[in-house]
């Protein structure tokens, strides 16, 4: 079972757009669609480290600010002839709040 | 032995001629006359070149290259005036030519009707780069020009045009436009779509006179109507260039008479194009001239070739109309029609049944599927099975479900896809299947495309049948893969159909992907806060992370941050708060740009908010080094210190960039003041260039010195400040509405040409009025994006932080 820590309402998310959360395993991009679904990515793109949190984000897709690869937000993995993938963790909508993985608290991260 | 052969006339016909026997290997030695004083260009296209879509560069077919390396011997404005047949030479201004063979390829002449003021300066036809030109230079804003002939001709020459600015009226003969090619309902849509173009359309409308002293002043009609005109251009019609075949005694009807192998009544003379008659007919379309070029070139490789004439359609090349018609329309007794209308669409369809087969159609607003009906009349299929659903084309007669390729992918390989050429579907896709995958590569193999370009749709659906993923379109293609429109369908249908927001565009012009991506949003974001600047929010989502973020990114995820420095002057406490800042945020590196500014690199986002108020705090604003938008404006010292200075450049540089900053516009913009002629602020290779001279100030545009380098054109002289600030204000609007996104002016320039931007700025109502819409956008949008964000520094941070309640 997975465990969730609280970590934002839902509002402080722009819909189309992420906010990042700091975690000891590195930073995590939290993402929320136009129609609200949410996913938390790494906030880390396997090509050369651009941030994820700062794409574009259309559909359920988000394209890399640094040179536009683009990740499908459900799988992390690289769209078209991209090669790569970015690690997903699980998160959740409840009462308006944004619920994260909570394994991600430890210093060794579960994944 | 290398024979001498002679050719009049160095068009579209014979230029397709000479190509097949150079290709074949002919080993002939040829003379190649011209009245023209140029070589063989894309007479179609000058429909184009008139309303600024392309330049006559890009329609020369032949070019000085392509004679030579083939050893033409040249003689262009030269026309030949005699054909002596006893001796088999031709006159001309140099003296006589001898031939083995001739080929007459004169074209046909413009019609002139007989009125009075017919030959007054400022009447012209519609026939060559001469009539195009003399348009060009006559339609402006403010022009009044009127187009006699409601024709094809008459039409393109009227929307050109208008295109260009000029007020058009056009005179017709009959009830409705088009009469020889579309049924009265179908003239009505077009007349209506014409007129919402702002063009008059006058039928049943004869001319009486052409009024006017030294030049033309007005048209006067039979009814009493007067017209004011600066320029009147004539489009009834054509005839046959046969003078020097009468003067010849050759057989001459109509046309110069010819055989199935183009051969005339004399037997080292033959003849093609537009000036002869085959089988009592004659030609006014390119289709039929061009297989005429293919027997003609094997006639005199001496092969067995005839000529035997093709069905033609129709399509008229104003960007934005669509209609086709092909086939015989005209009611009669055992005819039948099937009309389809959707008035909400402006749809007209008209199927015309003779028996079991279709033998004529007429289309407007929606075409997609003219090339299956044509195919149709063509083969005279019997029908009888498909007429219930005849009318809504082939994605119903297969019972598949509509899909925009079902039409095409319904053709049988025999259905002509490309109808200046005669290339059929099979002939493509067997191009391809040889390695032909652009469509570059599709026309230079089979000519697909290659004339009037009206069917270069058609061709890249074939292309993408055969192709699926593997095929990129590149002639004008879609936005992204979002959607089937191109950046400028959709700039011109946002504002025709009154789109104010992004879902409203994605949902009324069928975006094929939800919330489209990131290369349409930040496009689709620009035109609407270019177009409706009181009405439409920018939307931050929609913007690449730079203009979301107002600084831009480095590689390792931190920012920078440039604040503008007005024309590049500074002070001292400026300067100080700079400093001071760079070292409470322990910026890594401090910079003076390339555009006399000093950038902050390497900063933290979450110090953005920060940073930004302490320099908001000294007086300094964004300096927009990310946006598509204004960047710097570079200036030297001019009056103020330099002793060669002729103006106060440093003061004009300051001026305008606060007139011009915080606009967004296609792509950067970046503007140079020089105070004389050595020019230090390197003005002439800006987006905008001004050098100061001892009379006032030359405004020039279109430079570039990024990945392309190229100096600027000179767009028009000033003498004071205020009109520098008003034409360049201007200018920067007309780029604004009309440019595709991340087109720096240059580009856009060269797009719609200079000439076309000078006349809008020139005409002092149209400046004006640019002006003045530059600034109700201004009144919105230039607002410091830094103090707008410094007020909520908690945005910027993460939104969370585990690594310290993990700690706890
Ligand atoms: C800072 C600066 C270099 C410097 O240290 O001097 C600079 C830095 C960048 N330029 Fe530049 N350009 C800078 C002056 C120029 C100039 C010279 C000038 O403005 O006089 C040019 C040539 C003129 C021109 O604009 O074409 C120039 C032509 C480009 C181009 C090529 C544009 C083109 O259409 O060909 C790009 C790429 C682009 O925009 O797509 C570019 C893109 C960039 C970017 C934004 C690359 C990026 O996307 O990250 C660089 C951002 C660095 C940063 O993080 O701040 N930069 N860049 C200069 C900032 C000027 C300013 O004060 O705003
Ligand atoms: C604006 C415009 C748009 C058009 N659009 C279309 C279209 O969309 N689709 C289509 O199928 N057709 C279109 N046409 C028609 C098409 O251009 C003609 O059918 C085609 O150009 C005719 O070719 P040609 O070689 O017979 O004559 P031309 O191309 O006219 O060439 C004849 C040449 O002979 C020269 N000449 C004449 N007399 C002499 C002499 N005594 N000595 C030396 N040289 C001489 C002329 O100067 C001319 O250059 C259009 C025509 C125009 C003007
Ligand atoms: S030239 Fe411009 S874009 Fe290229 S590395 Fe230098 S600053 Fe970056
Ligand atoms: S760093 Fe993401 S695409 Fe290059």
């Amino acid at each position: 079972m997975t465990l969730y820590v609280d970590i934002a309402a839902l509002d402080d998310i722009p819909r189309q757009g992420a906010r990042v959360v700091r975690t000891p395993a590195g930073c995590v991009a939290v993402f929320r669609t136009a129609d609200d679904q949410v996913f938390a990515l790494e906030d880390r793109c396997p090509h050369k480290g651009g941030p994820l949190s700062e794409g574009i984000v259309h559909g359920t897709s988000v394209t890399c600010p640094l040179h536009a690869w683009v990740f499908d937000l459900n799988t992390g993995q690289a769209q078209g002839t991209d090669d790569g993938a970015v690690r997903r963790f699980a998160v959740r909508v409840a009462a308006g709040r944004v619920l994260l993985d909570a394994s991600l608290l430890a210093r060794r991260s579960a994944a | 032995m290398t024979q001498r052969l002679v050719v009049i006339g160095a068009g579209m016909a014979s230029g397709r001629m000479l190509e097949h026997m150079f290709d074949a290997g002919g080993d002939v030695a040829v003379t190649l006359f011209n009245a023209e004083p140029r070589g063989n260009y894309n007479r179609l296209m000058l429909s184009p070149v008139l309303s600024g879509e392309k330049t006559y560069d890009q329609i020369v077919t032949h070019d000085a290259g392509w004679y030579e390396s083939r050893g033409v011997d040249c003689r262009f404005g030269e026309p030949v005036v005699k054909i002596d047949r006893d001796r088999k030479v031709v006159v001309s201004k140099s003296g006589e030519t001898p031939y083995d063979a001739l080929v007459i390829a004169t074209g046909s002449a413009p019609f002139i009707i007989p009125v009075p003021g017919k030959d007054l300066p400022g009447v012209c036809t519609y026939r060559d780069l001469e009539d195009t030109n003399a348009m060009i230079a006559a339609s402006g804003p403010g022009a009044n020009a009127v187009v006699i002939g409601g024709g094809l001709l008459g039409l393109e020459a009227a929307a050109g045009m208008a295109a260009r600015g000029a007020s058009v009226t056009v005179i017709h003969l009959m009830g409705h436009l088009m009469e020889r090619q579309l049924d009265p309902a179908a003239g009505y849509l077009l007349q209506r779509d014409l007129e919402r173009r702002g063009i008059r359309i006058h039928c049943k409308g004869a001319t009486k006179a052409i009024l006017g002293k030294d030049r033309v002043e007005a048209v006067l009609l039979e009814d009493g109507t007067v017209y004011p005109a600066d320029l009147v251009c004539m489009a009834v019609g054509i005839r046959p260039e046969v003078r020097l075949a009468n003067d010849a005694h050759l057989e001459v009807g109509r046309g110069i008479t010819v055989d199935d192998r183009m051969c005339t009544s004399d037997p080292a003379i033959f003849a093609l194009g537009e000036c002869v008659e085959h089988d009592k007919q004659l030609f006014g379309l390119v289709a039929p001239l061009y297989d005429q070029a293919r027997v003609l070139a094997a006639t005199l490789l001496g092969q067995e070739a005839a000529f035997a004439p093709v069905q033609t359609a129709t399509k008229l090349k104003v960007t934005g109309v669509d209609l086709f018609s092909a086939g015989d329309f005209a009611e009669g007794p055992g005819r039948e029609d099937i009309v389809f209308r959707d008035p909400g669409r402006g749809v007209y369809k008209r199927l015309i049944l003779e028996g079991d087969r279709l033998i004529g159609a007429v289309m407007y607003g929606d075409t997609a599927d003219g090339a299956w009906f044509f195919d149709h009349i063509k083969a005279g299929r019997d029908v009888s099975d498909l007429r219930e659903t005849l009318i809504f084309g082939p994605a119903f007669a297969g019972g598949a479900s509509a899909n925009p390729r079902a039409a095409v992918a319904a053709l049988p390989p025999e259905a002509e896809i490309c109808g200046c050429n005669g290339v059929c579907k099979g002939r493509i896709m067997t191009a391809i299947d040889s390695g032909a995958v652009t469509l570059d590569a599709v026309r230079a193999t089979t000519k697909a495309s290659a004339s009037c370009g009206s069917c270069t749709g058609l061709v890249e659906q074939v292309m993408a049948l055969a192709l699926g993923d593997g095929f990129v379109a590149n002639a004008n293609p879609p936005m992204c893969k979002c959607t089937d429109h191109t950046h400028e369908d959709v700039r011109r249908l946002i504002k025709s159909m009154g789109l104010k927001s992004i879902p409203a565009v994605m949902q009324d012009l069928g975006w094929k992907t939800v919330g489209g991506c990131a290369s349409c949003r930040p496009a689709l974001n620009y035109y609407l806060i270019a177009d409706w600047p009181m009405e439409y929010r920018d939307d931050r989502q929609s913007r690449f992370v730079n203009e979301r973020n107002h600084a831009n990114i480095q590689k390792d995820g931190t920012y920078s941050v440039v604040p503008r420095m007005w024309g590049g002057v500074t002070n001292p406490a400026e300067l100080r708060a700079i400093a001071d800042a760079a070292e409470k945020y322990n910026v890594p590196m401090v910079k003076v740009t390339g555009g006399q500014r000093i950038d902050l690199l390497g900063v933290r986002k979450q110090d953005l908010p920060a940073i930004w108020s302490d320099l908001n705090a000294a007086g300094m604003v964004s300096g927009h080094a990310y946006a598509k938008g204004l960047r710097t404006v570079k200036t030297c010292v001019g009056t103020e210190f330099c002793r060669f200075g002729t103006q106060d450049s440093t003061g004009l540089g300051i001026r305008l960039e606060k007139l011009l900053w915080g606009s967004w516009t296609p792509a950067k913009v970046k503007l140079g003041v020089s105070g004389c002629p050595r020019n230090c602020a390197e003005a002439t290779c800006k987006d905008i260039g001004v050098v100061c001279v001892d009379s006032g100030y030359e405004i020039s545009v279109a430079g570039a010195a990024g990945m392309e380098v190229k100096e600027t054109e000179f767009l028009i002289h000033v003498a004071t400040e205020e009109e520098v600030m008003e034409v360049i204000a201007a200018f920067t609007q007309l780029y604004r509405e009309n440019a595709r996104y991340l087109h720096r002016i240059y580009k856009w320039v060269a797009k719609v040409g200079l000439d076309w931007c000078r006349a809008q700025i020139e005409d002092p109502g149209n400046r004006r009025a640019l002006y003045a819409r530059f600034q109700q956008s201004q009144a919105v949008y230039q607002v410091d994006p830094w103090a707008e964000h410094a007020a909520t520094p908690a945005d910027w941070a993460p939104i969370a932080d585990l690594t310290l309640r993990a700690a706890e």
